[in-house]
């Protein structure tokens, strides 16, 4: 488990997060989303250890990230948003660093290459981005690490490998890992992230389970106007509308009107979730 | 799987185990996967089938042998005709109605065009 505790950061005197307080439980896929520049990415860099908070602490399990331990470094793994293309075969890569992971799987790792239908004996540097992303994709997965922390994964990734993704990310990883995924494109992983988090510029707004989601907000697709409704977007079949569920009601969550109804009622539902 | 109903995802994984056990797909005693592997075939977070197996098996539908897996109960097929012809009294039937009445189609035009 992930503690976070009133962590705060600041890049010179710009504060880009401010009183974070959330945990991360084992055997979930959390949803990071946020606007730019709000510091998803550099929540994660907190998280793995790449710097170190200003105020506040993260444990990890009775690990400071920052304190950078080999043995906890070997059981995580943080993919960046942007990858590097190596002068090596993607198998040569692996083969050299897969061991700096204890659980690292060199058959698993070819595995998901295929799955991507990704070709390990070639370049890294002679391939497109959407590749080299599904390279590294695939080398994080075969790292079998209990925490994976994962930028925007699915930028640059083309039709196909979205689906091929979101599979992955079920089939190929721990049952007690902790996964963070940061990302924009919530229709990639819609169905995949669960809980979801949602940061704003200082604050968490949101860090709830779907299931906690649909119980708390109703989500209405009809063609009816709701006199209640906290948020309402027209779309070709009639109206997405978001209000409060005060009579039980199943509907399935749209994490787009979701985020658009948490940014515009940010102290209501503040107050219906930390109930 | 598409999911594209205003259900609840695990409501509509739900849906699609039923819809096999009324095909005879899913005999009883079938074995149905695990979550994981489920949730990998259809792309979809293992919490959320879990809710659904759990459901099903409150519903008495499936039932869990432990280190083995789920399956399906010898009274399934019964318990999800009940369940799928009370839901389509309670949601869908009174959906087709509004239809019928905004088209102006009543009862007895039904029964005309059956004939």
């Amino acid at each position: 488990m992930i503690t976070i505790k009133d962590l705060g950061f600041s890049y010179g005197e710009k504060a880009v997060l401010k009183n974070i307080t959330m945990t991360l439980e084992e055997g979930r896929i959390y949803g990071l989303l946020g606007e730019n520049g709000v510091g998803k990415t550099t929540l994660l860099t907190l998280l793995c250890g790449l710097k170190a908070v200003k105020s506040g602490s993260i444990d990890t399990d009775g690990h400071n990230p920052y304190d950078r331990e080999p043995s906890f470094l070997a059981d995580q793994y943080y993919l960046s948003d942007e990858v590097a293309a190596m002068n090596m075969t993607a198998l040569e890569y692996a083969k050299n660093y897969g061991k700096f992971w204890d659980g690292f799987d060199m058959d698993k790792f070819v595995e998901i290459m295929g799955v991507f239908e990704n070709d390990p004996a070639q370049k890294m540097n002679k391939m497109s981005f959407g590749q080299l992303k599904k390279t590294y994709i695939s080398f994080a997965l075969a790292c079998n690490t209990k925490y994976l922390f994962m930028d925007e994964p699915t930028n640059g990734l083309d039709i196909p490998s979205k689906a091929q993704f979101r599979k992955a990310v079920t089939k190929y990883t721990r049952e007690d890992s902790v996964i963070l995924i940061s990302t924009h494109q919530v229709r990639d992983l819609e169905n995949i992230i669960d809980p979801i988090i949602i940061l704003d510029r200082q604050d968490v707004l949101l860090n709830a389970s779907v299931e906690e989601i649909s119980e708390k907000l109703y989500f209405d697709y009809s063609t009816e106007k709701l006199t209640d409704a906290l948020y309402c977007e027209m779309i070709p079949g009639g109206n997405i509308q978001v209000a409060l569920n005060t009579e039980g009601k199943d509907s399935k969550v749209n994490i787009e009107a979701l985020f658009n109804t948490v940014h515009q009622h940010k102290e209501l539902i503040k107050g219906i979730f930390n109930k | 799987m598409e999911f594209d109903s205003n259900k609840s995802i695990y409501l509509q994984i739900c849906d699609a185990i039923y819809e096999r056990i009324l095909s005879g797909e899913l005999g009883p005693d079938a074995r149905i996967p695990s979550v994981r592997e489920y949730g990998a075939e259809i792309g979809v977070n293992p919490n959320t089938v879990m809710r659904s197996y759990e459901k099903l098996t409150n519903d008495g539908v499936i039932y869990n042998r432990r280190g083995i897996g789920y399956f399906i109960t010898p009274d399934a097929r019964d318990i999800v005709l009940y369940t799928m012809k009370k839901e389509f009294m309670m949601n869908e039937l009174p959906q087709i109605l509004r239809k019928m009445e905004l088209l102006g189609i009543s009862v007895e035009d039904l029964q005309i065009n059956e004939k």
